[in-house]
């Protein structure tokens, strides 16, 4: 029994959870002039580590998070996800492993935050077409919908339509519904964005406890660098659709670093409870 | 749908209290408060529509210029078993099967298939309302039906069944149409498919109205009583061959419902679900425009059964596809039959376009939303 659960670790931990492979992406590949959005980016995610994807406005950072989700195909280069080749997983065996939240959320249909985060059991479906779309959720999809509910806090809001939440609640069903899909990878395009500082909070240490409970692979875009900082192992840091910098926080949020990729200056200091760094705007005055 | 009680914005008691709880224990408790949506209150809810459904139908066909009671139905139905009586059959057995029951059961598939088409452009196109006529292809079914009427090939009565089989191919064309105005890259973007719908639909409309303005006005008044929709009583042949064919066209709908409720959270998020968006929007426009085209060719342009059903379907049993698709397609077929009922029998021996009821009906409906209710406006 261990043994045999030691060579499931050993052989996966031999792959990274995803490995990008010189990808250049960019929009309208049939319009030869437009330039490269993403150019000859590689890395490697670990399985379970927490990367955060940041840089500044226009550097390509979700193209580059949708490009590891499948929703956008790179021009050249290759992903892996698990080890497989991503453009040859079909959509269905992609949602197994690897789920998405994205920005675009707003709510047209009132359905209900339980039937919400049941949505994220459609990958695993097993129901034929005799069914006629009849089926009913199964005891399994209902168990998984409950924990990631559990976990995200939103249980007691089961029975409330979608439409009616507030920003907060909204993003923690989005994260149980992605939950719900039981994968390996949870990638998420600013997940604290609009978010008050207490729900910021929320959402950030959630992602702790989901690294620390499921084992979860956690890619994040975000503007936020301190958020980058305190809850990433590592940072990538874009600029202009290029990798500029990968590394800890401690190796990326530097004032150097910080100046070549945005162009600006920043003061940078310690967090003053866990030591990390600390990015503070300048007086800029004049 | 309960939505009064107010919830803390952040509960201490979700975390700890729900991971010891099972799957089972969840459904029990998601089922009493109808977070979802389960078999039992599925197969409550459609086997008491379609209890309603029989109901509505019965009755409809009772009401008329002539009244019939219970007596004449056991009449008419023990004639129509046993014809002893030769070729007389009885005045209320050919009023009921060779007049109402055919255009009663033709209201309630015709009702039927705009409702289920409506839900099904909604979803598609996230938009509440989105309706069967949206797109263009009844204008297109309209069109080819007007030039038909301006050639006289309605006019003459043996070739009136190739109306429908015009009104049929203006709206594939129309279809064909859209599909190579809005796609781009391979893509069917809703915001150009929606703007070549309504460039589509301002062009052919103004062809509708030129036909008209030309026609002879005695065959125009026809042509302008069926553009605003009414019901007529078909052959039991062609009854039986629309009916096969709405009723497939409402089951292949039915078959994508849980496609359906996850494209309703976003393209991008269905395809991150393992959903081929491209593939399913491309079978998904052809079949509704398969059916709306069929429907606005027996029956001209109803307006407000295919926005309005879905809406109050969903406002009160919830937005799951699973049971809006069928139940807004029995809601929709028994609306239509009640209006169409009040289209033959308001102004008796008169009719009036039932579009005009559905309207009429429709209309005053959404300004009540609008006005009372804008919480309910999604």
């Amino acid at each position: 029994m261990s043994s045999s659960l030691e060579q499931i670790s050993d052989r996966s931990s031999t792959n990274p959870a995803i490995a990008v492979e010189q990808v250049s992406f960019r929009y309208g590949r049939e319009l030869p002039g437009r330039p490269w959005t993403i150019e000859r980016v590689s890395f490697d995610v670990a399985r379970g580590e927490v990367l955060g994807i940041v840089g500044p406005n226009g550097s390509g950072k979700s193209s580059l998070l949708k490009l590891l989700a499948g929703l956008l195909r790179a021009g050249s280069g290759q992903i892996h996800v698990l080890g497989q080749a991503s453009s040859d997983l079909s959509p269905i065996a992609l949602a197994r492993m690897l789920a998405v939240v994205l920005q675009e959320q707003t709510q047209v249909f009132p359905f209900t935050v339980a039937e919400t985060v049941l949505m994220g059991r459609f990958p695993h479906r097993q129901a034929g077409w005799w069914s006629f779309g009849s089926e009913a959720d199964t005891p399994g999809d209902l168990a998984c919908a409950q924990r990631a509910m559990a976990e995200t806090d939103v249980l007691s809001l089961a029975d409330r339509p979608v439409s009616e939440l507030s920003g907060g609640e909204l993003q923690r069903v989005m994260i149980a519904r992605a939950l719900a899909q039981d994968p390996a990878i949870l990638l998420l395009d600013e997940p604290t964005a609009f978010l008050d500082i207490n729900h910021q909070l929320d959402i950030c240490s959630l992602i702790s406890r989901l690294r620390e409970e499921r084992q979860l692979t956690v890619v994040l875009v975000s503007h936020d660098l301190n958020i980058a900082s305190q809850y990433c192992d590592r940072v990538l840091m874009l600029k202009a659709g290029r990798l500029s910098h990968i590394g800890s926080p401690a190796e990326t949020i530097k004032p150097d670093v910080l100046q070549a990729v945005y162009e600006c200056e920043v003061v940078v200091d310690a967090h003053p409870q866990t030591g990390k760094p600390r990015v503070t705007m300048p007086m800029r005055i004049g | 749908m309960s939505n009064g009680h107010a919830t803390p914005l952040i509960s201490t008691t979700g975390t700890r209290d729900g991971r010891g709880s099972s799957g089972p224990a969840a459904e029990l408790e998601w089922s009493r408060s109808g977070a979802i949506l389960t078999r039992r209150r599925r197969h409550l809810v459609l086997f008491g529509l379609l209890a309603a459904s029989i109901v509505v139908t019965v009755l409809c066909s009772s009401f008329g210029a002539a009244a019939l009671s219970g007596n004449d139905w056991l009449t008419a139905l023990r004639e129509l078993i046993t014809p002893e009586h030769g070729d007389s059959a009885g005045t209320a057995g050919v009023i009921l099967f060779q007049l109402r029951v055919p255009r009663v059961l033709m209201g309630f598939l015709v009702g039927g298939a705009l409702a289920s088409v409506g839900v099904t452009l909604q979803a598609l196109l996230r938009n509440a309302l989105a309706d069967p006529y949206v797109l263009g292809v009844s204008s297109g079914a309209a069109l080819g039906a007007a030039i038909a009427m301006l050639l006289g090939i309605g006019a003459t009565s043996i070739l009136l069944p190739m109306l429908p089989l015009w009104g049929f191919a203006g709206g594939l064309i129309a279809l064909a149409l859209i599909y190579r105005m809005a796609q781009s890259h391979g893509r069917l973007p809703i915001h150009s498919l929606l703007l070549a719908g309504v460039i589509l639909n301002a062009v052919l409309t103004a062809m509708i109205m030129f036909i008209t303005s030309i026609m002879d006005p005695a065959r125009s008044a026809g042509l302008m009583a069926w553009l605003m929709g009414s019901l007529t009583a078909p052959g039991w042949i062609g009854l039986i061959g629309i009916a096969l064919y709405v009723m497939a066209g409402i089951m292949c709908l039915l078959y994508y419902a849980p496609v359906l409720n996850v494209l309703t959270q976003g393209e991008d998020t269905a395809r991150s679900l393992g959903i081929d968006t491209e593939q399913t929007k491309k079978r998904l426009y052809a079949l509704t425009a398969l059916l709306t085209g069929a429907v606005v060719s027996v029956s001209g342009m109803i307006g407000f059964v295919g926005m309005v059903i879905p809406h109050v379907v969903r406002m009160a049993i919830g937005s799951d596809h699973r049971l809006l698709m069928p139940a807004s397609a029995l809601v929709g077929g028994m609306f239509l039959v009640v209006s169409d009922t009040i289209a033959r029998t308001a102004f008796a021996p008169a009719e009036i376009p039932v579009g005009i009821v559905t309207a009429l009906a429709g209309g005053p409906f959404f300004l009540y939303l609008l006005l009372w209710r804008k919480d309910r406006m999604v």
